[in-house]
């Protein structure tokens, strides 16, 4: 059996993403959309529309949505733009939290080099950040508050609106940001009083290296790419028309589906979470019901991460591990560290992310691998006591 | 990302468990990086009668220790001593940049478990190692 459960890492093109993008790929829709002629008037329309399809799907305005390179591009844009911005009025302070996608988290690390200054707001046992927490933060020198929608690792979802609220009762003239990279099309988003949305093209089953900024009115920014006038001089380079019609298809029949979507993948993320904790020492991590519906991630002691990823692709099963072994930095996961895991279990964790067409055999088939899988890695672990069944304390090796 | 090789010998590690009359162990690693290497070994006369490892760790720990119990299994203790970690990733026919600290670990574990070996006769295991093999503490 094959089984891809890493949609948080990407999802399949969705085949009304394919037919949205095949006209502005194929034939005359190569056309430039900045210039004169019918044919690049032709290429401008099918920008456009895909534009107004996004602003329909989030309830914003058409001029609202600026179209980028994916959602790393959105998220260096919204905190360089708006602090440089900032910045020439002095305020040089903003927030953000201890469990963001490292595109917020080494933006903030590069921004600081420039001169500016961040809290890391902190993440509670199962993820969460509190408004409180936001609200005492911010400073008369804050310019900008930027809190993921839904955790890429753990799947919490932020009380954002909440925290927002929280901020802006502080200073009304604080920009708002979310990175909904990984909530988009999966849950229905409130982003009522964000002021700066981040989107990703193919974490929705549309292409890669097509993301949305959606920037609403009144909000200064800098531009992160020079150059030409594009996106109403605020992004420049040549409009990926194919990828923002691809983008568009794909938000636009993942919010249609997403009642149905929801209602299987929460019965299918409920069968998952109770088949792998039957496996003894092993914790779900991230909030377990304000979760993202297909997002399921565990620990389980004694195991290592990267090697249960290996042992579950050997059996067919495509997911991602949090552990520092699968990455090129050796650290432990920032997120799992910052919910207060110990280390040993930072490093075994592992994350399955599942799709709308996921079926229960398939659950099934995932339980059951997973359980074969660490207890494979667990018999050869010098850290799990195979005669009574549990875990030797490292302090003791 | 990995060689067959190393997929192969983490699929099917070779000496896995302990050896249970051993008279040599050695563990190294941390929880903190997230590898943990025991190495038990049978040692006779000079020889590595019996050699078995067990590794909490990445597919680069699992395939490092196998290779390493191969490598030195039969063979004698001056042999095991002459096999560098550039020997265990060769043997494996590569390892990516950050994995070559798993073959260092599989090389301190054979170290490892050599110096306990000599302490348990009350031999001083530094000038036949060259090191206290306490590589946790070194600074080198």
């Amino acid at each position: 059996m094959q089984i891809y459960a890493d949609y948080a890492a990407t999802a399949p093109l969705r085949p009304a993403a394919l037919q949205a993008m095949t006209p502005w790929l194929a034939g005359t829709g190569f056309g430039n959309a900045s210039s004169m002629y019918a044919l690049a008037r032709e290429a401008k329309r099918g920008l456009e529309q895909a534009r107004c399809d996004v602003a329909l799907a989030l309830g914003v305005m058409p001029e609202e949505v600026f179209f980028t390179s994916g959602g790393t591009e959105s998220d260096n844009w919204a905190l360089k733009g708006v602090m440089e911005v900032g910045a020439l009025a002095g305020k040089k302070h903003f927030i953000t939290t201890a469990i963001e996608h490292p595109a917020i988290m080494q933006t903030s690390m590069w921004l600081e080099r420039q001169g500016m200054e961040y809290t890391s707001l902190p993440a509670d046992s199962v993820g969460r950040v509190s408004p409180e927490s936001a609200a005492d933060a911010v400073r008369p020198d804050t310019k900008l508050i930027s809190v993921m929608y839904a955790n890429n690792e753990i799947g919490t979802i932020q009380p954002v609106s909440e925290i927002f609220a929280a901020a802006k009762e502080k200073n009304p003239q604080i920009i708002c940001h979310t990175d909904a990279v990984q909530a988009a099309g999966q849950i229905d988003l409130d982003i009522g009083n964000a002021d700066m949305v981040s989107l990703s093209g193919h974490k929705m089953g549309g292409p890669k290296g097509i993301g949305v900024l959606v920037i609403r009115k009144g909000v200064a920014i800098s531009p992160l790419m020079h150059g030409g006038h594009h996106e109403r001089n605020r992004r420049s380079g040549t409009e990926n028309v194919a990828g923002a019609a691809g983008l568009a298809a794909a938000i636009t029949e993942s919010v249609q589906k997403l009642p149905d979507t929801q209602r299987h993948l929460l019965r299918m993320r409920v069968r998952l979470i109770q088949g792998i904790l039957g496996i003894p020492y092993s914790r779900l991590t991230g909030d377990p019901s304000k979760r993202l519906p297909g997002h399921a991630s565990f620990v389980f002691e004694s195991a290592e991460g990267e090697s249960l990823v290996l042992g579950l692709d050997l059996a067919g099963i495509s997911v991602s591990s949090g552990s520092a072994c699968s990455s090129a930095a050796l650290e432990a996961s920032h997120v799992l560290l910052a919910i207060g895991l110990p280390h040993e279990l930072a490093h075994g964790s592992v994350r399955f992310t599942l799709g709308a067409g996921v079926t229960e055999e398939e659950i099934d088939y995932i339980v059951e691998t997973t359980k074969r899988v660490v207890a494979e890695r667990r018999a050869i672990s010098p850290v799990w006591d195979a005669e009574q069944n549990k875990p030797v304390p490292f302090e003791t090796l | 990302m990995y060689t067959e090789k190393v997929m192969e010998h983490f699929s099917n590690p070779r000496n896995v468990g302990e050896v249970e009359d051993a008279n040599a162990v050695g563990t190294v690693g941390n929880p903190k990086c997230g590898d943990i290497m025991k190495i038990t070994m049978r040692i006779e006369g000079d020889v590595l009668k019996d050699v078995k490892f067990k590794t909490f760790g990445c597919g680069a720990a699992v395939a490092t220790s196998s290779i390493a119990t191969e490598l030195i299994k039969g063979k004698t203790v001056a042999q095991a001593l002459s096999v560098t970690n550039s020997a265990v990733v060769e043997a494996l026919e590569g390892l990516p940049p950050a994995k070559i600290h798993c073959s260092v670990l599989a090389e301190e574990a054979i170290k490892a478990a050599i110096a306990d070996y000599y302490k348990r006769q009350g031999i001083d295991p530094e000038p036949i190692i060259g090191c206290n093999a306490d590589c946790a503490n070194c600074g080198k």
